[in-house]
């Protein structure tokens, strides 16, 4: 490489100095909720638990908790299901117009947020609510499910794309049927790309909040909207904060399993 | 590979005698590839298409009509009044142009922050740190976006960490404002920019680099003819990210943007308070169709092949 010492040293401290500013934000709130300072004034000058005791108490909180992992349970749900389907039309058949399938499954998700939001809360006010299907948790999975087709369609694709037919061929020259090869050979090949997508898809949802304040009734708050409703109340700061620092612990989880995810689909080709 | 004891269940399968209803219907879906494709595009068309395609088309067409002042009912009549407003209130292009400038500011702020960091992952890291600095910078997009820009709000709040790192220098943090805003738009938006430029120098082979140093070329030189031309579509890619996400935000801007109003809020307002659907859907045009324009530019450049 041409880059001289003076410039890598540059380049080296320019990473350092990124890595700390991604990473800092995060400490501040994960130190912020065992602050002991009500005000959450900086330098903490004292620790306390009290804070993750009062906010697992709350009833709010917990019932919002309960809301997204319904909401992100429910639109994963439908869109592995949406986006399989898309994905094998795709992979597997020649047809008009399956160069646009891709554009219009990644539509959702490149169009701003808000965009999505108005155009789905207005569709479910024209034509769900003759029908007698208000705004509520029905409403934010389909809206969800929108646009999390695309985490499943694209992982699903790939995978199609990499192992060809010659497996189901051989299925169905040992005598299965249709549904047999894809139950017992397509699926199980399948299935990682599957969970990474599915992973992918209820993070996106998890997280999401534009689309939902727009497709959510009053009964159906997400963490997300929860905590934005409270960000700006001082008394509730303490909740705020253990909730945030809550979900960066988590969103351990979900980089753990994806990163043993792709080492395992590392493996397999 | 998981083959072997699913083909030997299909080989059982296949001794049963008499064909029951599922291995005729799966028979006849053998036998007819078209009916397989329709039924497979069905679901996801529906959904898509007439479902999604349909809302947007309805909300766009909205944009074209107007709302009963007295009534609050939408009046659905053709008119332009609403994109008239728009152009011809001062404060609406304010608006309009403070959202591209924000949405210009932070790609220059991420390509300026990113590059050099992808640069020092892709060329000057030894290789087998690389995948640790991958992670190290794909592991914050799965922390949750509010918790992010929240955690800025604290930092940045008055006597918040931010002002007690600047007061040895006699400085103050930016507090609530636009200046705040890209600063978390930028650090929202960081790890989009980071990927596409790193995958793009990855690729990008040293010998074409040592080459051009060995024809006399100084690193500056070789920088800019020619590792800068072919990460160029990588960039361009990145900042479609970048730009698009902080184009439609409105949630950053009123988490850390004291008063100021970006085009998310007037869509927003209009929607929530105002109660005027078809000037909303005339403002969320415009994010649209910038987003349109700058997705055919960088199609020129052969960045949409890098996302």
């Amino acid at each position: 490489m041409t880059l001289s010492p003076a410039a890598r040293t540059v380049l080296r401290v320019v990473m350092i100095l990124g890595l700390a500013v991604v990473y800092v934000p995060l400490l501040v709130v994960l130190i912020n909720s065992v602050n002991a300072d009500r005000t959450f004034g900086w330098p903490p000058t004292d620790l306390t638990g009290r804070w993750w005791a009062h906010a697992l108490d709350n009833p709010g909180a917990r019932q919002a908790v309960w809301t997204s992992v319904k909401a992100g349970v429910g639109a994963t749900a439908a869109a592995m299901v949406l986006g399989t389907m898309a994905a094998f039309a795709v992979a597997r058949y020649r047809f008009f117009g399956r160069e646009t399938v891709s554009l219009v499954v990644v539509l959702p998700i490149a169009l701003p947020g808000i965009v999505t939001g108005i155009a789905l809360s207005n569709a479910f006010q024209v034509v769900l609510e003759p029908l007698g299907i208000g705004l509520g948790l029905f409403t934010v999975i389909v809206g969800h499910a929108t646009f999390c087709v695309v985490t499943i369609y694209n992982n699903v694709l790939a995978r199609l794309r990499r192992t060809g037919t010659s497996l189901e061929e051989a299925s169905a020259d040992l005598g299965a049927d249709t549904f047999q090869t894809f139950w017992y050979v397509t699926l199980p090949n399948l299935r990682s790309a599957l969970l990474a997508g599915g992973l992918l898809s209820f993070a996106l949802s998890f997280d999401e909040i534009i689309v939902t304040t727009f497709t959510a009734g009053p009964g159906s708050q997400t963490l997300p909207i929860w905590i934005f409703d409270n960000l700006f109340r001082p008394n509730q700061a303490p909740v705020v904060n253990v909730l945030a620092a809550a979900l960066i612990v988590l969103s351990i989880i979900p980089i753990y399993l994806a990163q043993k995810l792709s080492a395992g689909a590392r493996n397999v080709t | 590979m998981t083959a072997s004891p699913a083909a030997s269940t299909a080989g059982e399968a296949a001794d049963r005698p008499a064909p029951g209803p599922r291995r005729r219907a799966a028979a006849l879906l053998h036998r007819r590839p078209a009916l397989r494709l329709s039924l497979l595009l069905s679901a996801p068309l529906a959904w898509l298409v007439v479902a999604y395609l349909g809302a947007l088309a309805a909300i766009f067409v909205t944009a074209f009509w107007s709302t009963d002042t007295f009534t609050g009912e939408v009046v659905r009549q053709f008119t332009l009044a609403n994109f008239q407003d728009l152009w011809h209130e001062p404060v609406y292009r304010t608006i309009a142009l403070r959202s591209l400038g924000v949405a210009a500011a932070v790609t220059a702020v991420d390509t300026a922050i990113g590059f050099p960091m992808a640069l020092y992952m892709a060329k000057v890291a030894k290789p087998r740190y690389r995948p640790y600095l991958v992670i190290a910078i794909l592991a914050p997009l799965w922390a949750a976006y509010l918790v992010k820009a929240y955690a800025w709000r604290v930092m940045l709040s008055n006597g918040g960490l931010v002002d007690e790192a600047l007061k040895p220098f006699g400085l103050s943090g930016p507090g609530y404002g636009l200046t705040a805003t890209i600063i978390v738009l930028a650090y929202l938006w960081l790890p989009y920019m980071i990927l596409p430029v790193y995958t793009g120098l990855e690729r990008l082979p040293d010998s074409l680099l040592d080459a051009s140093g060995d024809l006399g070329a100084r690193p500056w030189r070789t920088f800019r003819s020619v590792m800068l031309p072919m990460v160029f579509p990588s960039l361009v890619a990145g900042s479609i990210f970048t730009f698009s996400l902080s184009l439609g935000d409105y949630i950053s801007v009123k988490i850390v943007g004291g008063r100021s109003q970006l085009l998310g809020n007037v869509v927003y307002d209009n929607i929530g308070a105002a109660n005027n659907l078809p000037f909303a859907a005339a403002v969320a045009t415009i994010p649209v169709v910038v987003m349109l324009g700058y997705l055919a530019a960088a199609r020129r450049t052969g960045a949409l092949r890098e996302l």
